[in-house]
């Protein structure tokens, strides 16, 4: 069984709004000082389910994969740390501001030189981007079906069943192997890898290709989705803080406007 | 020569959801030719007459649709498209939408822009705007290929009103193809008014410091009719069921009045209720994010804070 986990590296997430800031004319957001990049949220929680797996079944394979910059090595550090067994980054030139699809391009075919995956894992959206394509196009490109935004996620006999989120309810998905699943936070809090872990992680092999160990070049990685603009949008709304020395006066104020406002 | 719009139409409580409507007005709005719905189910056809202000509804009525499944409806869809040929397919980011669209995408070889919030035509082509970054920018797309698919948040568009049904015209696909295979289903089962209906919501945050503090937030929520929201983080604690989540990653709302308490107003959360007419925070940190989008606010400790506001809000309901 060899499992990739497809991971991310984005800026922080985390960071209060107010610290926020875009290149409108770069259309790039402008990474915050001293703040340094991370793993994608939810890919770290496929991380955590193909661990989750492992535990199961020690005679997993997993491989933690990124396509990034050459820092995104820090990330696959991270899943390594998880325990997971070796790292690709995967860093080009050519593999910068790709769209879904050329990312698709790249990570499939990166997959497909590694060549006996049975499960690709990835996060259910990128919390940059925040689309949740790429898993899909990846399984088109592996010719495997695909599974969205799984809460569990179990194997057997080549067979991967998956527990899907859905808004009002959870419904129990069953695919052949291979097979792409996406996995949503509902699946939990991916594990924290202590010290000695994270210094075994640092003898774990990472490969690194780049757009010419895959057979692809610029040219074939063209646009389908152009970004056009990309702005921090104008919020002109001006709250209203009501006055009073107690709660229940405070309380009283609110109340009192919400009526005149005829909203209660 | 592909033209006009073809949009997906869902059901919900089988019938038309209110989404469609919606997706109808901002297929309308673009001015980008013909508009039509295609419709996909087992047991659907019934209900396509519900679909109005389209030319021609085209049903895929198949007992293979009976559950969703990716490979199914994006089977059934493309052959609407063969036939159908638009420029533009718009779905709804719902269920099936977000699931759909990257799956369509893939199929027909095209782009998809998920979540978008405005659609506009620029020089003949569909641009999108949508928000990104956990809804801290907007980004603005546009499509190099034929058809260009966006899913569309629900509640961000005006439904069409009036109009005729269409045509309707019956599809066949092929079913052979579906390599996934739903074999259970929980629906979780909810009491009082659906939170994506609900006119007013009161939603708690992780502020609250544990499941207990939203024996308030639901009597709040009762007493004005509401329904009770949740923050992801308060969801991911398991305080309360992911069904009561908003936010970008759990339902939109866009309700009339949104009281926050105790949530910080993380982008995320934001993305789930910025839509709402007007937003009324309680939190003890006067910075927080969430007064920004708010109308009214209390500065205060919701411990204090709200039993005192259920007290006032039930005095001047009395008083009139």
């Amino acid at each position: 069984m060899h499992i990739v986990v497809l991971v991310k590296q984005v800026p922080d997430w985390d960071i209060p709004p107010s610290s926020f800031k875009v290149d409108e004319a770069a259309k790039k957001v402008v990474p915050p000082q001293g703040v340094a990049p991370v793993t994608s949220q939810f890919d770290a929680i496929a991380a955590e389910a193909a661990m989750r797996i492992k535990d199961a079944d020690a005679t997993t394979k997993v491989t933690i994969m990124s396509m990034g910059a050459a820092t995104a090595r820090d990330v696959i550090k991270q899943g390594l740390a998880m325990g997971a067994d070796e790292g690709v980054l995967l860093t080009d030139a050519a593999f910068d501001d790709l769209d879904s699809y050329g990312a698709a391009t790249v990570l499939s075919t990166a997959v497909k030189k590694l060549g006996d995956v049975d499960l690709v894992l990835t996060g259910r959206q990128a919390v940059d981007w925040d689309s949740g394509v790429t898993p899909t196009l990846i399984a088109g490109m592996l010719g495997a079906p695909v599974i969205t935004f799984g809460k569990r996620v179990a194997v057997a006999g080549g067979t991967v069943t998956v527990e899907r989120v859905l808004p009002d309810s959870l419904e129990t998905v069953e695919a052949s192997l291979p097979a792409v699943v996406s996995v949503s936070n509902e699946l939990g809090e991916p594990r924290y890898p202590k010290l000695p872990q994270i210094m075994a992680a640092g003898k774990k092999q990472v490969t690194t290709w780049a757009a010419g160990d895959l057979g692809l070049d610029a040219g074939t990685l063209g646009q389908k989705l152009t970004l056009e603009a990309l702005y921090v949008p104008v919020v002109d709304t001006k709250v209203e803080i009501m006055a009073g020395d107690t709660p229940e006066e405070q309380a009283m104020a609110l109340a009192k406007r919400l009526q005149d406002a005829k909203l209660i | 020569m592909a033209n006009g719009v073809l949009i997906l139409a869902e059901l919900m409580d089988g019938k038309i959801a209110a989404v469609t409507q919606e997706l109808v007005g901002a297929a309308q709005r673009l001015g980008a030719g013909p508009v039509s719905a295609m419709l996909l189910g087992s047991g659907v056809e019934g209900a396509a007459s519900g679909v109005t202000g389209v030319e021609k509804t085209y049903v895929v009525d198949d007992a293979a649709l009976a559950e969703y499944t990716t490979d199914g409806f994006t089977n059934a869809a493309a052959a609407v498209v063969a036939l159908a040929d638009p420029a533009i397919i718009l779905l709804g980011q719902t269920n099936a939408g977000r699931d759909l669209g990257p799956a369509l995408s893939f199929k027909l070889g095209t782009a998809v822009a998920m979540d978008t919030t405005s659609l506009e035509m620029k020089d003949g082509k569909l641009h999108t705007t949508r928000p990104a970054y956990g809804g801290n920018a907007r980004a603005v797309n546009g499509f190099t290929s034929t058809p260009a698919i966006a899913t569309v948040r629900p509640k961000s568009q005006d439904a069409a009103e009036g109009g005729s049904a269409g045509v309707v015209e019956k599809v066949a696909f092929d079913a052979s193809g579906i390599r996934t295979k739903v074999v259970a289903r929980n629906v979780a089962a909810s009491e009082g008014v659906r939170l994506e209906d609900a006119d007013t919501v009161v939603t708690g945050g992780r502020g609250l410091g544990g499941p207990e503090g939203f024996a308030d937030i639901e009597a709040l929520a009762k007493e004005l009719g509401g329904a009770v929201g949740a923050s992801r983080a308060v969801a991911d604690l398991g305080w309360r069921p992911v069904g009561e989540q908003v936010g970008l990653t759990g339902k939109v709302v866009s309700p009339t009045l949104y009281i926050a308490v105790a949530v910080s107003g993380a982008s995320q959360h934001m993305a789930g209720c910025s839509g709402s007419k007007n937003i009324v925070a309680i939190n003890k940190d006067p910075d927080a994010n969430i007064f920004k989008a708010s109308r009214f606010g209390i500065v205060g400790d919701y411990k204090t804070v709200l039993p005192a506001f259920l007290a006032a809000v039930k005095k001047v309901r009395a008083e009139g």
